[in-house]
């Protein structure tokens, strides 16, 4: 059910397991239609997230991501957003430097029970990204493009 | 600068009987940069050199000494990773005796060799006044504009003084006045659209020969044979010549020293590309000193921000949406 016309993009969400993953359950338990571009990684705590993650999908070839978890004090383990929230600001100042728009990463807190907040969170979302359109590509693409032409080569002799 | 070059050696000599080693500068196989100097016995003690070719920054040597007794001679910004090293514990106060000096500018050995031309002949003394730098080449003294031979990090030196210290030596001073410096790397980047700025990394990145030499220069990167560059599992950047796998290690070294780096400049200084890969470092640092009012190495005993937290952050917006 896409709320948003035309091609897919690629978003990750890293959600936390006690809240905001809770939360997107909530909202498909509700039927609310959201958009479908999105797709979730489940984590313990925002406070397991690495920044390189987040730079990780973006080389990869990532169009968006999303990291959601427990609002301040609620995180299950007391302290991991906190941590995650520090990072995570720090990791902004990279993104845009290396080339990475800093509207195709947001972070934020989405709790188990806001199920209509997380419907209007991942739409806000995905609306931004698609704003923004698909992440360009390096000039040389990806190695995996490298491999397929070597292999289209090797085929053709 | 001969009087504080004899005042190094007599406090050196003064306390070398106490310590397992010494750690200063000797003159190099290059003639434009001076090489490390590890003094155990009183003999080596007259081989020190110290003049703007000292570049290299000696504390990244401390955290694999640890447990020894180690004097170390130290410029402005060499101390301020030394106060980092002291911050995170990986040196420990009481077993460093720190020499520090008043800098009067490092040289960009790969800079002055360009704008010198041909060593041949060889280079007797090089010296920093007002806002040039002198070069005596075979007796001819050549003097030449500072932004066009000092190392960068010089241009916005933050303090040239060795703070923390033991023993003190010569005057203190101020940082070399640079003056017409070219636009940063990230003031470039700034004026690029962003897929610009991915295909400037590209370029840079495709000269990349992936030796790492900017990590093993840097006094922060400790991690040794568990970098995670090459980790197996997680398996964070693969084996291939791509320009992405070699910006996904800048970006390691990057957010690995967020909130760490002292913009020391020797990841660069020891790039054999000349890469400009502390851009990125002086960009997360700015972010950081905004969001955290923090600068690194300036304090003994503050935590590195990414260290700890606050419930309610200052600087932080929650997102509203
Ligand atoms: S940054 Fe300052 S202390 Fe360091 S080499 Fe340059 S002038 Fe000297
Ligand atoms: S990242 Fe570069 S500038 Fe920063 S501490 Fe390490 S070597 Fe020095
Ligand atoms: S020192 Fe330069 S060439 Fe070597 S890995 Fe680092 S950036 Fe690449």
């Amino acid at each position: 059910m896409s709320v948003n016309e035309g091609k897919e993009l690629r978003i990750i969400g890293f959600l936390c397991n006690w809240c905001s993953y809770a939360g997107a359950d909530t909202a498909g338990v509700g039927r609310f239609a959201q958009p479908t571009d999105l797709r979730i990684v489940r984590l313990p705590c925002t406070g397991r997230i690495n920044p390189l993650f987040i730079v990780r999908a973006f080389m990869n070839g990532a169009d968006g991501v999303l990291v959601s978890g427990c609002h301040p004090r609620d995180c299950h383990y007391s302290e991991g957003n906190f941590y995650a929230r520090r990072r995570l600001e720090v990791l902004k100042a990279l993104l845009p430097v290396i080339g990475v728009d800093p509207g195709r990463f947001e972070y934020t807190w989405v709790s188990a029970s806001e199920g209509q907040r997380w419907r209007s969170v991942v739409t806000s979302f995905t609306e931004q990204v698609h704003a923004l359109g698909p992440m360009p590509g390096f000039k040389s693409g990806t190695s995996l493009d490298m491999c397929l032409c070597h292999m289209d080569q090797t085929q053709a002799l | 600068m001969a009087s504080s070059i004899d005042d190094l050696k007599t406090e050196i000599k003064k306390a070398l009987p106490g310590l397992d080693m010494v750690i200063a500068w000797a003159a190099g196989p290059d003639p434009l940069s001076h090489t490390p100097l590890f003094i155990t016995e009183e003999a080596d003690v007259e081989r020190i050199e110290w003049d703007p070719r000292c570049s290299q920054n000696l504390a990244g040597y401390l955290p694999g000494l640890r447990g020894k007794k180690v004097g170390i001679v130290v410029k402005g910004c060499d101390a301020r990773s030394l106060v980092e090293l002291l911050q995170e514990k990986l040196i420990d106060r009481e077993d460093v005796t720190i020499f520090g000096l008043h800098c009067t500018g490092a040289v960009d050995a790969r800079a002055a060799r360009k704008a010198l031309g041909s060593l041949r002949g060889g280079l007797e003394s090089v010296s920093v006044n007002g806002g040039t730098a002198s070069f005596s080449m075979s007796g001819e003294p050549r003097t030449l504009p500072l932004a066009e031979v000092l190392q960068k990090k010089c241009f916005t030196c933050t303090g040239a003084d060795a703070e923390v210290c033991d023993h003190f030596i010569g005057e203190h001073g101020e940082p070399p006045r640079v003056t017409e410096t070219p636009a940063t790397t990230l003031e470039e980047l700034e004026a690029m659209s962003m897929e610009e700025r991915l295909h400037f990394w590209e370029d840079q990145m495709s000269r990349c020969i992936r030796c790492y030499a900017c990590r093993s220069a840097c006094p922060l990167c400790v991690c040794q044979d568990h970098c995670a560059a090459q980790s197996r599992e997680p398996h964070w950047v693969d084996q291939t010549d791509h320009p992405r796998e070699k910006l996904m290690f800048q970006a390691i070294h990057a957010l690995h020293t967020a909130g760490r780096c002292t913009e020391c400049g020797e990841c660069e200084r020891a790039c054999p590309m000349g890469l400009p890969i502390m851009t990125l470092k002086q960009a997360l640092n700015r972010s950081i000193q905004d969001l955290f009012d923090y600068r690194a190495g300036t304090d003994p005993d503050q935590a590195p921000p990414l260290f700890e937290f606050r419930e309610e952050e200052k600087n932080i917006k929650e997102r509203e949406w």
